[in-house]
């Protein structure tokens, strides 16, 4: 195959695809953790309505307040693809702007999801409680942690930009970033709608409050 | 007065490919499918396009007239969300097709897998 040089960074990388290695690693991994967050959202299907003792996802689920913590997770991705735009403009200070506003929406949502979570043991319900309980606490907990390692990595960028690391030219190391993100992001779209919205069919306990 | 002929354009360098063909495509063809993703503008569309969506999520959960579309409206709009994100957001439609490629071999894996799973153990019936 022909060997082409890639623009990676700050200097040219030769690859044999024409495309940068660390694009092509990323979207690997990230096709690898769609089979992580499909097994983790099977098993939660597979075990939905089958808990013997409550609460169940009736009792503990608040919809208005997890809708808002969705809106939050997907208007940080419009921070995100900003901030990617601001660096390639070579723009330094909004891309720290919104990359802080990005890792900033990310710690509300991880606030959120905390606050959730200790409403939820509150109310009786633990990660041993029942299948409910194992089963949604493992996948969302997943998730979050998701969300929490890339608030670190966002915030190594907006370290990195202000040690004078991050030119514009190695804008493919905050697009790497994004594209994480963004994934974490697409999960919260599928785990919103099938788990909180789409009502237990064999329960058959919809509220409509 | 001489008329004078018009200035001949050189014809631009032919280049290798012009639309990506996927992981191999040549460099130049990749710097054509790179370079060009959409303006702030475009951004702030898509998200209030996403914002909308979810909306009328939460709506839909709400109205008991639509209980029996529930979920496929509910599929739906979920699908149409992470297709947004995708495409717009991850680059996908504007980058070379290779990555989208290499991510959706991943998804179709998965979904192919889980659903087989789900279907074995009579979950959907």
């Amino acid at each position: 195959m022909e060997e082409a040089r890639v623009l990676s960074g700050e200097h040219e990388e030769h690859t044999s695809t024409g495309l940068p290695t660390t694009k092509i690693a990323m979207w690997i991994f990230l096709s690898s953790e769609c089979l992580l967050f499909g097994a983790l959202i099977s098993t939660y299907l597979l075990y939905r309505g089958r808990s013997t003792v409550g609460p169940y996802p009736h009792d503990v689920f608040d919809i208005p307040y997890t809708s808002v913590s969705s809106f939050v997770l997907l208007f940080s991705s419009l921070t995100m693809v900003l901030s990617l735009s601001a660096l390639q403009r070579g723009e330094i200070r909004r891309f720290r702007i919104w990359t802080l506003t990005t890792a900033l929406l990310g710690v509300t949502f991880i606030g959120g999801q905390i606050y959730e979570f200790a409403t939820f043991a509150k109310e009786g319900l633990k990660l041993n409680t029942n299948l409910f309980g194992s089963t949604f606490f493992t996948l969302t907990g997943f998730h979050g942690a998701h969300v929490t390692v890339g608030i670190l990595m966002l915030l190594t960028l907006v370290g990195l930009s202000f040690l004078g690391k991050l030119p514009k030219e190695k804008a493919l190391g905050v697009e790497m970033v994004g594209l994480y993100w963004h994934f974490v992001d697409i999960v919260w779209i599928i785990i919103f709608t099938v788990i909180y919205l789409i009502p237990d069919p064999s329960s058959g306990q919809v509220t409509f409050s | 007065m001489m008329r004078q002929e018009p200035e001949k354009t050189k014809p631009p360098a032919p280049v290798a490919e012009e639309e990506g063909s996927g992981v191999g495509t040549p460099l130049r063809a990749r710097e054509h499918t790179e370079t060009h993703h959409p303006g702030p503008k475009q951004y702030v569309t898509i998200a209030a396009i996403l914002g909308l969506i979810t909306a009328a999520e939460v709506g839909v959960y709400y109205v008991e007239s639509l209980r029996d579309l529930l979920v496929f409206l509910l599929l739906g709009m979920m699908v149409v969300k992470f297709a947004l994100v995708v495409l717009w957001f991850m680059h996908v439609r504007f980058d070379n097709p290779g990555y989208g490629r290499i991510f959706a071999t991943g998804l179709a894996l998965a979904a192919t897998v889980y659903v087989i799973v789900l279907l074995t153990f009579g979950v959907f019936s």
